[in-house]
């Protein structure tokens, strides 16, 4: 832990830098693999929409004497899963068991009940199915789907106005690209999507651009005033924030995932709760990409979006005249920093970072050749 | 735990941390108070009640799938207008609708208010007649009114007390004074029903409700004259000669009468005229009602409201009109007014084809507001608020049954589920500790008190508006502990960066702080918009879902703000922080500093914990 620790320091103060920003092309081929993938799977094998998006049949077994478990066994056997629920009910007429199966399992009803009747050993008339109508109905998808697009425009107005356009745009693109991930992980999988899956897809949302705006806070400040040097690019300003809130990054998804990764893997896993797979592994996809695309999607892309701009174009001009001048002096045998005034320019602390420290040589080094690496 | 001496530069931590205690213990105490010390559970968790209402009408074609869709979706409205309740509706087979909703809500009233069709006419009355139970009569029989009202007036009073137009004042009512001020009345009549001014400004209705009939002299006066079968007063206003066939037929003191009564009602369009009964006997007598075509339709109303009358001490509920119905309502209420007497000067509130009261009217009402009084609690009040708010049904619906439901999940796997959770949650504590040393033991201690705030909320929230959790819900509530711990997490990484920099604790605390606010507050605004446009636009599940992520979002706020960070003030005059103990976290060896005076940093690597002295 303690060297952990001292990683963090030296993250933080830049003496261990991992190159996020310069290795764009890594990532764009990493969730461009991924993504392809999802778009496939989604397009391909569609989504395993569950009974409440579908609506399927209720069949009710009123022979006295049966148990859930029976029932729910039977009902396994029949859809080949563990998607039919199975419930009692008490009313006047005595105790019925309500199996309800989604018309995505493509099962006939008089098939279903024939299966259910001889596996249960049911005369005919303890058992009738009705057919029931998607509880989750087109119309609460409609308004979700609204009350998406509508967050979307408002938070990308709020982005642009307490950053700017291309902060943004980089939050919004990490946005999709999570959900658009999880979706398709869902597609690839085959797992069930029920109600509780749109919930976890909903969460995602959230805590995507809870992390992506983090991220941002600390980008924003380290590049404040950017111009006024001509030792980092954006680029480096923009991966030096990044290393410096690397551990909080870290601990913050690790925080996150435990509690979803024990429901994911222990309570779904080891234990069986089937039910909770639906909604965890969205969470567990979802999280991890939220985590990655804040880091290796947002921040890259406003970085180039940046570099586009007029004056971080001059000032990455800049910056190549000093190092070239430095290398120059180095490969004469002197230090730049010692003799030229320019060393007085400070990095304007990524999130606070070593003040009125010049930045050291052999650090700007590393990382322009780990930029070209 | 406050020091004496606070400075102002750290601000006051002790008022913070004693200002969030309290409020703990008094969401506790409230909690254990009124007894609902659990969140309520979903359906798939805890199983409830459901409701089966079958569609029915006189036209088969009526029944198709658009309408009960649509009646379907009104249905939610009514259960889940919040979102929050975790209720769904269904459409099972051709004709049916099947309500679940979670344990603990009430069946009958459950079941009762989803059957309700909720058509709401406001129509002007033509005529009016009391009628008395002969079975029930003696109890109003000694109503003093009895002696009082010698006229065919039945709406001779119930109004309400302390009602500024109430003119006339007269305390024995006089036969025709239709604004009488008949308190005694009422009370003896004991109309529950009375009326109700509308408390905005322009409110004039005066509800003379059902009840206020009984002084009628015949019912009053012939107690025993007719022992069974109805007894009737005089017939205040004309009845029309199309009705009158069937006005004098129709005997609203039998349920079947009523019965047949609400029926040709229902059926009647808009433009007809009707007969109708008053929903409720309050004193043993009925009123029937001669109708005229509905002035005003319940489609028109924006917004129901239940309301506690300050003025009568009853339940009523508050009407609001779009601009379209105000028009119409002025201009029939203006158009009563101008009639000296009643019943003519009232209108009927019909609602599913029963009169539910009969205000009068004295000057045109133009504030696009109305009031129903009538023989309300607060049940009932709600409940007729709620039906209203959301629209009629299409079709009439019947309860076929109320059946209670077991949950969805089998009980091994919520207890799968909820080890697994408890399994993570331990995890959590552990790598807090282990990262965060002393640190950690602030994280937990924030959790905690979050935990509390959380589970007495949602307790509370679950009696009040009927909130319930769901697994999904369960599961996000999980995650939001995550985002929770993300805020201790960036503070306390900016008090590590402080440090780093050779600032000492006491200063790297407080000046961490408002780098840490700002990062907090932007992020937690962003999952608050998020919360907050889901829950405008959307309904049923994703509303509930947008609900839990504000409540969870506003709490961390006031976490940190109101805890963590004030115990870090606290906690960083302790010598066992301040001194940079390796193990509270901020032992500036263990963040890897190297300061020339201390240095130290490869030989004190301790060997042995001697944690555990505080925290």
């Amino acid at each position: 832990m303690s060297r952990f620790g001292n990683i963090g320091h030296r993250l933080y103060t830049g003496e261990v830098s991992f190159d996020f920003v310069g290795r764009r092309k890594l990532w764009t081929i990493i969730s461009g693999v991924i993504l392809v993938a999802a778009i496939l799977g989604l397009t391909v094998r569609g989504l395993n929409l569950g009974i409440e998006f579908k609506g399927g049949e209720i069949y009710t077994v009123t022979k006295p004497g049966v148990t859930v478990s029976q029932a729910q066994t039977a009902a396994n056997k029949l859809t080949g899963d563990t998607s039919a629920l199975v419930q009692t009910a008490n009313s006047s007429k005595g105790e019925q068991i309500l199996i309800q199966i989604s018309s995505a399992e493509k099962i006939d009803p008089t098939v279903g009940q024939d299966a259910l009747k001889s596996s249960l050993g049911l005369s005919t008339d303890q058992i009738s199915t009705q057919s029931l109508s998607a509880s989750w109905g087109q119309d609460i998808s409609q308004k979700a789907l609204y009350g998406l697009i509508a967050f979307m425009v408002l938070v990308t107005l709020y982005l642009a106005f307490a950053f700017e356009w291309r902060l943004a745009v980089g939050a919004l693109v990490a946005l999709l690209h999570d959900l658009v991930i999880t979706i398709g992980v869902y597609a690839l999988v085959g797992f069930e999507v029920t109600s509780g899956t749109v919930i976890g897809f909903l969460t995602i949302l959230g805590y995507s651009l809870y992390d992506t705006v983090v991220v941002f806070d600390g980008l924003k400040s380290a590049t404040n005033k950017l111009t006024r040097q001509n030792k980092l690019t954006y680029s480096d300003a923009a991966n030096l924030s990044l290393n410096s809130t690397l551990v909080r990054s870290i601990n913050t998804s690790v925080l996150a995932l435990l509690p979803v990764a024990a429901l994911l893997f222990i309570g779904g896993g080891l234990l069986g709760a089937g039910v909770l797979n639906d909604i965890s592994l969205a969470l567990f996809v979802g999280l991890t990409a939220g985590a990655y695309s804040s880091i290796c999607v947002a921040t890259p892309m406003v970085a180039w979006l940046q570099e586009k701009r007029p004056e971080y174009v001059e000032l990455a001009r800049k910056v190549k005249q000093r190092r070239a001048a430095e290398a120059k002096a180095a490969a004469e045998g002197r230090t730049l920093d010692d003799e030229t005034p320019q060393g007085e320019v400070t990095v304007p602390a990524p999130t606070g970072g070593p003040r009125n420290q010049p930045v050291n040589r052999s650090r700007s080094d590393r990382r322009s050749s780990g930029g070209r690496r | 735990m406050a020091s004496p001496k606070s400075r102002p530069r750290d601000g006051y931590p002790g008022r913070a941390l004693s200002l969030i205690l309290v409020v703990m213990v008094a969401l506790v105490a409230v909690m254990l108070g009124t007894g609902n010390t659990t969140p309520r559970l979903g359906i798939d968790l805890a199983g409830g009640t459901s409701v089966t209402l079958k569609a029915t009408s006189n036209q088969q074609s009526a029944i198709n799938p658009a309408n009960m869709a649509t009646a379907a979706g009104i249905m939610r409205d009514r259960v889940n207008g919040t979102g929050v309740t975790e209720a769904t509706v269904q459409v099972q087979g051709n004709d049916e609708i099947v309500v679940n909703a979670p344990k603990g809500t009430s069946s009958t009233q459950l079941a009762n208010e989803l059957a309700q069709t909720a058509k709401l006419f406001f129509r002007p009355v033509l005529a009016e007649q009391v009628q008395a139970n002969a079975a029930t009569l003696p109890k109003s029989s000694a109503s003093p009114s009895a002696s009082s009202t010698g006229g065919a007036k039945p709406s001779a009073s119930a109004s309400a007390s302390g009602k500024p137009q109430a003119t006339g004042s007269g305390a024995t009512a006089s036969p025709s004074a239709s604004k009488t001020q008949g308190d005694a009345v009422s009370q003896d009549l004991k109309a529950s029903s009375s009326a109700s001014p509308h408390a905005s400004a322009s409110a004039t209705a005066h509800a003379s409700s059902s009840a206020a009939a009984a002084g009628t002299p015949k019912a009053a006066a012939t107690p025993s004259a007719a022992p069974t079968g109805a007894v009737s007063g005089q017939v205040g206003g004309t009845v029309p000669a199309a009705l009158q066939t069937q006005f004098a037929a129709t005997d609203c003191t039998t349920e079947a009468g009523q019965a047949a009564a609400q029926l040709a009602a229902n059926k009647a369009a808009e433009t007809d005229q009707v007969v109708a009964c008053s929903q409720d006997a309050s004193g043993g007598t009925w009123v029937k009602y001669a109708l005229d075509k509905v002035a005003v339709d319940g489609t028109s109303i924006t917004k129901a409201q239940s309301n506690l009358s300050t003025q009568t001490g009853q339940w009523e509920v508050d009407l609001s009109f779009d601009s379209h119905g105000s028009g119409q309502f002025a201009n029939v209420t203006g158009q009563l007014a101008k009639n000296p007497q009643p019943p003519t000067n009232e209108f009927a509130i019909q609602l599913d084809g029963k009169v539910q009261s009969a205000p009068t009217v004295s000057s045109a009402i133009t504030g696009g507001q109305a009031t129903i009084s009538g023989s309300f609690d607060q049940a009932s009040a709600s409940s007729l608020a709620n039906v209203l708010s959301y629209g009629s049904l299409p079709l009439n619906f019947q309860i076929q049954e109320v059946v209670t439901v077991s949950p969805e999940l089998g009980s091994s796997q919520l207890t799968a589920g909820l080890i697994a959770g408890l399994i993570g949650l331990i995890l959590v504590v552990l790598y807090s500790l282990a990262y965060y040393r002393g640190l950690g033991l602030v994280a937990v201690a924030s959790l905690i008190v979050s935990a509390v705030l959380t589970w007495s909320l949602m307790s509370l929230l679950g009696g009040a508006i009927g909130f319930a959790l769901n697994l999904p819900a369960v599961c996000g509530a999980i995650v939001a502990i995550g985002i929770t711990a993300d805020s201790f997490v960036v503070y306390f990484e900016r008090v590590r960066d402080e440090l780093r920099e050779g600032a000492s604790l006491r200063p790297a605390v407080r000046n961490a702080w408002p780098r840490a606010r700002r990062t907090i507050l932007v992020s937690d605004f962003v999952s608050f918009l998020a919360a907050a446009v889901l829950y405008f636009f959307t309904v049923g599940k994703v509303q509930g879902f947008a609900f839990t992520l504000g409540l969870t979002t506003l709490l961390d706020v006031v976490v940190v703000f109101l805890f963590t960070k004030p115990l870090m003030t606290l906690l960083a005059r302790r010598k066992f922080f301040n001194s940079g103990h390796p193990w509270s976290g901020l032992s500036p060896e263990r963040l890897g500093v190297r300061n020339p005076l201390r240095d130290s940093r490869n030989s004190r690597r301790p060997a042995r914990p001697a944690a555990g002295k505080e925290a």
